[in-house]
């Protein structure tokens, strides 16, 4: 099916709102791949990093916050170091998370569902890490 | 000093279309000034510099007997040119004119129309105030030295220099390598027709070496420049060679017998090349130099071979660099490019992967006269590379990080490496790396299609992440972004299309000319659309690639415009020089010499009879910078007096 | 010389022999790490929403107790508490106004939060900035041929602003060992991330990261791993584990903070390294290289 562009849809809030809490303006974004090349997670992303930003770039924001990729991104910045355009993909993904956590107001990841056994040997640091992304 | 008290002064105002009357009410503007003192009359047209707009300012001055005028409309660099003729064709001195610019300075960056109409206003009243003090002028006429100096001997240099000596005039070309050739020579075949580059540039180098208007300086450099357009005096060192050329008949003898060997630059370190050498062997001039940096004899006075060996005597250990002193009239600069060094590419390997090379190397290894006689073979091990990958746009299109331009020739010379490579290596298999393909030049679509349609080069639309070694083979981590999935080659070897940037010696040269850089260090033109070959230097001419990346067409095309350019110049006999410079008030003058200090184009002088401090009327440049450093107020710029300023400042504050 | 020391939660718990080797090596080096009178937990990660500025208050807090002290620096050792505060100082060096804002909210507490004055330093950079000859004469067990690859994973290096040496190919790590008589190897993924907090519930995406960075390692020559941050420490140490179980071709091989091994060259009591809190066991190979 054919996306169907409108002003309406590519001025939309959501893309405001990714640009002020990634602090990233990611219509620099050339879709040169480079995100997506070196990202250490992307075999097990739905999307990759670049169609995310161009997902974004067209408006298409409920694909987006729909997308398992934005969870998989494990923040590790080499995206964003990489960017010939000094895009913060690191940051764009994080604003897509926090635009689900903030307005559906379900967490992504339940602390009692995680085995006993790991929650005791795992790292506080690991755990808070992980509270810290994926949860409102 | 004396000021003519004009009484009869014309406003013109320009609408500009609607560039300045969009934001500045001209209504308004009109009606605030009249009346203002000593203005006669007032009024406006949509495009004062068109040809009517032009016929009702002379008319105009004519009817109303106007001795100044003030044009209110674009910036002065733009038309006051346009405007002072029309004024000496209405029969008033053109000196007497003053643009305000309005739109520029005012509805260009204003949205307000109450507050641009104000500032508009504003700006004319201190050009009215500043025009009544006007004096007439006379252009100073100067002398044209016609003989050019060329910077730079690669083919810019080359065409530029054969058109300017085509044509009649003197050339002086100037090259700081032991031959001329630049970075083509290094070249094996060239997009989109794939003619050999060496076969259609060496016998240029030779129209160039034998032509009796070119005086050919090779390992040579400029390191002083003074003087101004039609006037310029350079100084051009010549460096140490150790090779009397004079003496020297090119038998090589010296080459075979030298037992030491060192990389050769030519071809980007991949082979050896002796330490008394020429670049390359169709080098002009045929007369071979040593590197004073590897030479046994130079650095511990062992060995010595050359000069034994050496029939005519020509080896001469005691050379000095010498200072040649020459005046030109014109400049081209011709300065040319570098890549960018792998070194400094640590995603790519940062250059301790011998078989990363870049573009430059790999012309040498296709080429019949390079390393490897034109087989491909790679750097480490001199195996075959079954497979290579080609990386587009590295380090260009890149402004976090390196360069934000395009470098423009990438894409045609990687479809051309990727082309010729499997045209030597059969069953081999070229992948390409690109963001973007740009063909647009005459042929170069077709080529590039060629190279996937016939040639099965592998184009992939994405940008490598990253490369590094791993079991003998190089891994490429790149995407494919038309697929919308990660790709990983392992390939033999990798050719990276690095940025082009300005060769180093630029920001030499351009502090010389006191010539305006971009901030990539490339030279800016006077207009990037109708002066695209003169620079911000008046004289001063620009081709190639000191100027932006570009191709050889490009290049030639370029070189030949400011080879015209300089022609023009050489046209007429004299130049007409503006008459609003600096001038002494000797009355008032403590001679000092302040002003000599500092004046950038040294046209301050002590007289030391009458101890004041004169003005070289060809020299001044009318920059101001002696009258306002001058303490005593004797130092007056004319038709810039302080009188004048601060009655331009009074009108605006009033 | 004393220098102001920020511990973070890991340095007290899973990574206490990082805490002990990097304080006694510093100490034989004449640096006293003091630790803060009064610390809470940096936050673990920088926050990346520009919009949330609570985030900033738990690295915020840490800054100013290190202000307090009256010491130009403060010293961290784990590679997130390092990320963390240099890039919430950076965050509120470029944002005069979010500076406001937080002092506004912190004015109940009478204290005065400011940016100036104080600098985030890791142990890596402290060490490096050290007289190498120095360092090296206090060096007992000399010429080990243990080979160590550096592990710097993502947080010492990026992003560009905070990388406490070059992003893509820090040496940082490889010239202390050096000095300190060990072999360093070369392999392309010391900065790869081995998915960090995915361990929680991705374990996939870590187990994959893990096999490839030390695969690459072993075949480059590595012994052992030296990094300095405690959750690529877990990391790496459990899932090679389980990598081994599930399959016997995978060599595991032993991963130490940094400080483990400086401490062991400088001769110090091998009890302050507390092997047993590593999965895999290093004693074996420090036994049959002479260093234990």
């Amino acid at each position: 099916m054919a996306i169907n562009l409108s002003r309406e849809i590519v001025h939309s809030l959501e893309r405001e709102k990714i640009k002020e809490i990634g602090n990233t303006n990611f219509y620099l974004c050339y879709q040169c791949g480079n995100c997506s090349a070196g990202c250490p997670c992307a075999e097990e992303m739905d999307i990759l990093p670049h169609r995310a930003v161009r997902l974004a770039q067209l408006g298409q924001f409920s694909r987006l916050i729909e997308s398992k990729a934005i969870w998989v991104c494990a923040a590790c910045i080499t995206c964003s170091v990489r960017c010939p355009r000094g895009v913060d993909i690191a940051g764009f993904m994080e604003a897509c998370r926090q635009i689900v956590l903030r307005t559906r107001k379900v967490d992504h990841l339940s602390p009692v569902e995680l085995d006993a056994q790991l929650l005791k040997e795992l790292p506080q640091i690991a755990l808070i890490n992980n509270f810290r992304k994926f949860t409102g | 000093m004396k000021y003519s008290h004009a009484n009869r002064l014309g406003i013109f105002i320009c609408h500009c279309g609607v560039n300045i009357s969009s934001t500045v009410d001209i209504e308004t503007v009109k009606k605030a000034l009249t009346g203002y003192p000593g203005v006669s009359l007032i009024t406006d047209h949509t495009y004062t510099c068109s040809n009517p707009g032009q016929d009702m300012i002379r008319n105009k001055i004519r009817e109303e007997e106007l001795d100044s005028v003030v044009i209110a409309a674009c910036s002065p660099s733009l038309h006051e040119n346009t405007f002072r003729k029309t004024l000496e064709e209405a029969g008033i001195n053109p000196y007497k004119l003053e643009i305000a610019n309005i739109r520029e300075q005012c509805s260009w960056v204003h949205s307000d129309r109450k507050v641009a109409t104000e500032k508009a206003i504003s700006i004319i009243k201190a050009a009215v105030s500043k025009a009544l003090l006007n004096e007439p002028l006379t252009p100073i006429s100067v002398p044209v030295t016609r003989k050019a100096l060329v910077v730079g001997g690669g083919i810019a240099g080359i065409q530029a220099s054969l058109n300017i000596a085509n044509s009649g005039y003197k050339v002086i070309l100037v090259e700081k390598e032991p031959s001329i050739g630049g970075k083509m020579a290094q070249l094996s075949e060239t997009f989109p027709t794939l003619d050999c580059s060496q076969c259609i540039l060496t016998h240029r180098m030779v129209e160039v070496e034998r032509h009796p208007n070119i005086n050919l300086m090779v390992s040579s450099e400029v390191t002083r420049i003074s003087g101004f357009v039609g006037n310029f005096e350079v100084t051009i060192r010549k460096k140490k060679t150790y090779v009397n050329a004079e003496k020297c008949n090119g038998c090589g003898i010296c080459i075979e017998k030298c037992p030491r060997k060192t990389d050769s630059e030519f071809d980007r370190a991949l082979s050896k090349r002796k330490v008394i050498y020429r670049p390359f062997p169709q080098a002009v001039p045929n007369i071979p130099v040593i590197d004073g940096e590897h030479c046994l004899y130079l650095l511990k006075g062992r060995c010595g071979v050359c000069r034994d060996v050496c029939g005519p005597g020509a080896i001469e250990f005691e050379q000095e660099e010498r200072f040649v002193k020459e005046k030109v009239g014109a400049i081209v600069i011709a300065t040319g490019y570098e890549t960018f060094p792998i070194e400094n590419i640590p995603e790519y390997g940062g250059g301790t992967i011998p078989d990363v090379i870049d573009g430059l190397a790999f012309e040498r290894i296709l080429s019949a006269s390079g390393p490897t006689g034109g087989e491909i073979r790679r750097p480490s091990d001199g195996k075959v590379p079954k497979e290579v990958a080609f990386i587009q746009c590295v380090c260009s299109r890149d402004p976090e990080k390196y360069f934000s331009y395009c470098s423009k020739v990438c894409c045609m010379y990687t479809s051309k490496h990727a082309m010729l490579y499997k045209h030597r290596v059969k069953d081999g298999q070229p992948y390409v790396f690109y963001i973007d393909i740009r063909a647009g030049g005459k042929g170069y679509e077709e080529f590039y299609q060629r190279a996937s349609e016939e040639d099965e080069v592998l184009y992939i639309r994405g940008k490598v992440s990253r490369l590094y070694r791993e079991d003998g083979k190089i891994v490429v981590e790149g995407t494919d972004t038309l697929l919308q999935e990660n790709v990983a080659v392992r390939v033999d070897m990798v050719v990276l299309a690095t940025a082009i940037r300005p060769s180093q010696d630029v920001s030499r040269i351009a502090q010389l000319l006191k010539a305006s850089v971009d901030e990539n260090g490339f030279f800016t033109e006077a207009h990037p659309k109708l002066r695209p070959v003169e620079s911000m230097t008046a004289g001063v001419f620009l081709a190639g690639c000191a100027q932006a990346p570009r191709d050889i067409p490009d290049t030639v095309s370029g070189a030949s415009a400011a080879a015209l350019m300089v022609c023009n110049l050489f046209a007429s006999e004299e130049l007409k020089h503006e008459p609003t410079i600096a001038g002494v008030d000797e009355d008032v003058c403590s001679g000092c010499g302040i002003c000599i200090g500092v004046c950038p184009y040294e046209a301050r002088e002590l007289d030391r009879e009458k101890r004041v401090a004169t003005v070289n009327e060809v020299l001044c440049e009318g920059c101001g910078a002696c009258t306002a450093a001058c303490p005593s107020g004797a130092a007056v710029q004319r038709n810039f007096t302080d009188k004048q300023i601060s009655s331009m400042i009074k009108a605006i504050l009033a | 010389m004393e220098i102001s020391y920020y511990p973070g939660c890991s340095l007290k718990t899973s990574a206490i022999n990082f805490e002990r080797t990097a304080l006694s090596t510093l100490e034989e080096l004449g640096i006293y790490a003091l630790e803060l009178p009064r610390w809470n937990c940096c936050g673990v990660m920088f926050s990346q929403s520009a919009d949330n500025l609570m985030l900033q208050l738990a690295p915020a807090r840490v800054i100013m107790e290190a202000r307090e002290t009256g010491r130009k620096r403060l010293l961290t050792l784990c590679s997130m508490c390092y990320n963390t505060l240099k890039r919430s100082l950076l965050f509120f060096k470029r944002n005069g106004e979010k500076l406001k804002k937080i002092n506004a909210f912190l004015k109940l507490e009478e204290r005065d939060f400011s940016a100036e004055g104080v600098e985030v330093i890791h142990l890596l950079t402290l060490l490096s900035e050290l007289d190498t000859s120095n360092f090296k004469m206090k060096i007992k067990k000399i010429k080990s041929n243990l080979k160590v690859a550096s592990y710097y994973g993502c947080l010492l290096t990026r992003p560009r602003e905070i990388a406490l040496d070059g992003v893509e190919n820090p040496q940082i790590m490889e010239k202390l060992l050096e000095i300190a008589g060990f072999q360093t190897v070369n392999y392309p993924f010391k900065t790869d991330c081995c998915a960090s907090f995915q361990v929680v519930n991705r374990r996939n995406v870590v187990k994959k990261q893990i096999r490839k960075i030390v695969t690459s390692a072993v075949r480059n020559g590595a012994e052992i791993f030296a990094l300095s941050c405690p959750l690529c420490e877990y990391n790496l140490d459990s899932v090679q584990q389980e990598l081994a179980q599930e399959d016997e071709t995978f060599t595991p091989i032993p991963v130490l903070y940094i400080s483990q091994l400086l401490s062991l060259a400088l001769g110090q009591d091998p009890k302050l390294n507390d092997f047993s809190l590593h999965r895999i066991d290093p004693r074996p190979l420090f036994k049959e290289k002479g260093l234990l």
